[in-house]
């Protein structure tokens, strides 16, 4: 009765050969990842930047051409601080004609509505008090009722030229008044939520148009100076 | 595993032993994005495309990487080509991939391509690792068709945005909403249980021999 | 302060993780049989989450500006190692709850919902506090999940299910109607 062979323990592969694994394979992933990145990135920023033109477009009418504005320290400017990532300011987008005249400011903002949040923009001129126009950028809501404030385009054409600041009525108790929006049946707290969105967000932005478009002959003799 | 043909390989992962109706793998994207078929499509190639090129990548590298760190090394691989095909995907149809959300990125934590990985791709040559990948794409992509087209079809009365139903159909809402995943993903389930219950009483009744009572004439 | 507050009762209940964004589902479906484990299952998802969002609010902030590329990989790698060391951390301090965890801890890993709470977190730009509360929120909301399930299940044991309903078929359809009950928390904290 010979004894079993003795059991060979299996030699440990050594911590290195472990590491170096790891890293030849992180750094080949890198390098694949930056390559397709550099290939995706451009036309990912020209979707972003068409998509939003096209808003812009959208609420303030087609006007000819637009300069976007920053919220920096309580003021509207159009010139970041040297450095600044432009993603992390409040951005606010001043329409023009051809000539340079002023044709309203586009403002983009969300709200929580009844599901999940809701962004809105929308065009405002500040010398009328009026709206120009309204789009859902982002909504979750109900589909077939809350989605409607997209899809019901009597809805939406109602805030071409309602004045600010607006006020919900349910549909057949308006009284005619410029200010009032007919909220939308069976989805209230939706048509709420895009009225609320914009109420707040011209509270907020209302005092910084108004000393913007005070201060704006100066940017406009600028430009024409050009 | 080796004594399996090629075709096997390829026509297991389609229906018998399917990612998403069999093994119960992969559901939050199957449950998440069938919403539409054409979400259902676009996600169905994204993960397709991870699935292949991870299966390739991982059996190319088998003897290469020790035991030890492999779960960590197909991760790394894994995770890579779901960023590659979420950037491509972004950069291609951006109005899908913003309905996608995050589902393109949570392809990494689909334990059916883990699984795949660790059961198949990493022993196995690269030819069957790859029919194998073919295969289970294709299955799980014929899962997401089967979730959408039911979702989109009574949800919405549309496929790919075209009516589909005629008439004054009034749309199942609840089925494009959540509860539609869950509902619609358990009755294929049930319809697939029923069908697999017919073929084995039937396989049953065929197999007796000929004299032998059946329940009824015992009874 | 209303917003935080809002952040974590949408997480929680009007867009539960599990029910309303799928995330979660391995062990929503596979082991929520026992409400003692799912409530477990449920804190120790909570505590990951936490740390995870935590993780990936200062990734977000102070790395990967420089490369939004490594996003996914840094994400899955940091996930990982929490798992792993919350692990170790429980196996020390509570054996006995180590013990009743077992399997589940790794379970968390590849768990949708960590990863999903990262990228959620990443794509609605949450700073530090917001994505605290989303953690906590969304971790109370899969507690919440896996516990109903669970004690739906405990129940049902001794129901009579058709052959062709049982196992993974039912557990769907429960599925599908708690999915269904969560709908009414829609329009909670929207003013009437």
């Amino acid at each position: 009765m010979s004894s079993p062979p003795p059991i060979q323990p299996k030699p440990d592969v050594p911590a290195w050969r472990l590491l170096a694994t790891l890293g030849v394979a992180g750094a080949a992933a890198g390098f694949l990842l930056v390559f397709v990145f550099q290939l995706t990135a451009p036309i990912i920023e020209r979707n972003k930047a068409e998509r939003l033109a096209a808003a812009v477009q959208e609420v303030l009418k087609a006007p000819h051409h637009y300069d976007t504005l920053y919220v920096v320290d309580e003021a509207l400017t159009d010139e970041l601080p040297s450095g600044a990532n432009p993603a992390d300011y409040q951005q606010v987008y001043r329409g023009l004609t051809e000539d340079g005249s002023p044709v309203g400011y586009a403002i983009a903002s969300g709200e929580p509505g009844f599901q999940d949040i809701v962004r809105v923009i929308f065009g405002y001129d500040p010398g009328t008090d009026a709206l120009l126009g309204m789009k859902v950028l982002e909504s979750k809501e109900t589909p077939g009722l809350g989605d409607k404030i997209e899809k019901d385009s009597s809805f939406v054409n109602q805030f071409n030229g309602v004045l600010a600041p607006l006020e919900g009525v349910k549909a057949r108790e308006g009284t005619g008044d410029p200010h009032e929006v007919d909220m939308i049946t069976g989805a209230t707290i939706s048509s709420r939520t895009v009225i609320k969105v914009i109420n707040n967000a011209l509270a907020q932005l209302e005092p910084l148009l108004d000393s913007y478009t005070a201060s704006a002959p100066a940017a406009l003799a600028r430009e024409d100076g050009r | 595993m080796s004594a399996r043909t090629p075709q096997q390989d390829f026509l297991r992962g389609i229906w018998s032993e399917n990612p998403v109706l069999i093994q119960m793998l992969g559901l939050c994207p199957a449950l998440a994005v069938t919403n539409t078929v054409a979400n259902s499509l676009v996600m169905g190639i994204a993960t397709f495309f991870v699935l292949t090129g991870s299966s390739f990548l991982v059996s190319l590298v088998k003897k290469l990487v020790p035991n030890e760190v492999r779960i960590s090394t197909y991760i790394l691989i894994i995770a890579t080509f779901v960023t590659v095909a979420d950037m491509t995907v972004e950069a291609l149809v951006p109005d899908i991939h913003k309905a996608l959300g995050a589902f393109v990125a949570l392809i990494v934590v689909n334990c059916m391509i883990l699984g795949r990985q660790e059961a198949f791709a990493s022993k196995n040559p690269i030819g069957r690792s790859l029919l194998d990948a073919f295969g289970t794409g294709i299955g799980f992509m014929i899962a997401m068709l089967m979730m959408g087209t039911v979702r989109e079809v009574l949800g919405n009365g549309t496929i790919l945005d075209m009516k589909v139903i005629p008439g004054n159909f009034e749309p199942w809402v609840i089925f494009i909403l959540p509860p539609g995943g869950f509902l619609t993903l358990g009755m294929w389930l049930m319809v697939i249980a029923w069908w697999t219950e017919r073929r084995t009483s039937r396989a049953r009744v065929r197999e007796w021999p000929e004299g032998v009572a059946t329940t009824k004439e015992a009874a | 302060m209303g917003e935080l507050f809002w952040i974590l009762l949408s997480a929680m209940v009007v867009n539960n993780f599990t029910l309303a964004y799928f995330l979660g589902l391995c062990p929503f479906m596979g082991v929520s049989a026992r409400v003692g484990t799912a409530l477990r299952l449920g804190l120790a998802d909570i505590f990951v989450l936490v740390i995870a969002s935590t993780c990936a609010w200062f990734l977000n902030t102070f790395v990967l500006p420089y490369a939004p590329f490594l996003r996914l990989i840094s994400f899955i790698v940091v996930i990982a190692s929490l798992v792993q060391i919350t692990e170790m951390v429980i196996k020390k301090v509570s054996p006995v709850l180590f013990r009743q965890l077992g399997i589940y801890l790794p379970l968390i890993t590849t768990n949708c919902a960590i990863l999903g709470l990262a990228i959620f977190q990443t794509n609605r730009g949450y700073d530090f506090l917001e994505g605290l509360f989303f953690a906590i929120g969304g971790g109370l909301g899969l507690m919440l999940a896996l516990v109903l399930m669970a004690s739906i299940r405990e129940t049902s044991e001794m129901a009579d299910v058709p052959s062709v309903a049982r196992g993974m078929a039912l557990v769907l359809i429960i599925a599908g109607s708690l999915s269904l009950a969560f709908m009414g928390f829609a329009g909670l904290l929207s003013s009437s």
